[in-house]
């Protein structure tokens, strides 16, 4: 408590201290979102510099945690939405990445590009309960929504992916 | 056509997004500190007094909206 409220009051060694105990915890958060760690460690320093300018609008009472996760939820998601534009960019280091995969590469872009086009929240979703594989309540948290409505994103993404993919001329 | 089931959806998800390793390899409080340290950006005073003129221009006569975004 003493060192929350010496961080709110502007002392840079306090905010320093939480930093240190925090930054691993939130590229986590953020990372698992945004799937690449350079943007990653981007968003996490621009997640302490918004707490660093908001701090003296913190309560001390509150959880810092809490607030933490908020705002690098927040930065995560609106990454994704600005993101499309540097697709094109990732469709490269993805082909060389993945040079034995088994799909080839217009079928990967064609599905990659039906997934970039879901709603951001919905691609964060899907990406943490399919391809991570993470339990639904772990997914809840960090994305801060119940879990019936996880599971619903889930669902309404892969019905959505189905669709594009069929549309696309994308065959099982 | 045959539709895409679950697990083919899955399967698919994970052949094309790619894997991450949720570890932080190195301390960031080093860019952190250059953040704090950056000159902080400010709108320079005139930039300001142009707004102010504009502001007391619109309400003085408000018709002139429609010639600003005319020329916007």
């Amino acid at each position: 408590m003493e060192l929350l409220k010496r961080f709110q009051q502007g002392d840079v060694e306090a905010f320093e201290t939480l930093f240190r105990q925090s930054q691993a915890e939130v590229y986590r958060w953020i990372v698992q979102i945004v799937r690449d760690p350079g943007v990653a460690e981007d968003l996490t320093i621009e997640t302490f510099w918004r707490i660093h300018k908001a701090r003296a609008r913190f309560d001390t009472e509150a959880s810092f945690g809490a607030w933490a996760r908020r705002i690098a939820r927040n930065l995560a998601i609106d990454h994704i939405r600005s993101r499309h534009r540097e697709w094109e960019r990732s469709q490269q280091r993805l082909s060389v990445e993945w040079p034995d995969s088994a799909l080839r590469k217009e079928t990967r872009e064609k599905i990659e590009r039906a997934f970039r086009q879901l709603p951001p929240k919905l691609q964060s979703a899907a990406t943490l309960a399919l391809v991570d594989e993470r339990p639904y309540q772990e997914i809840a948290d960090l994305l801060g929504a119940p879990v019936g409505v996880i599971r619903t994103r889930v669902f309404r993404a892969v019905r959505q992916l189905r669709k594009k993919l069929e549309r696309m001329g994308v065959k099982p | 056509m045959t539709g895409y089931g679950d697990e083919e959806i899955q399967r698919l998800l994970k052949e094309v997004v790619p894997g991450v390793d949720h570890e932080l390899r190195h301390d960031l409080w080093p860019g952190m500190l250059r953040r704090l340290n950056a000159p902080r950006t400010s709108v320079p005073w005139y930039d300001w007094a142009l707004i102010g003129m504009l502001g007391c221009w619109l309400v003085v006569s408000p018709e002139g909206i429609l010639h600003l975004l005319y020329h916007l």
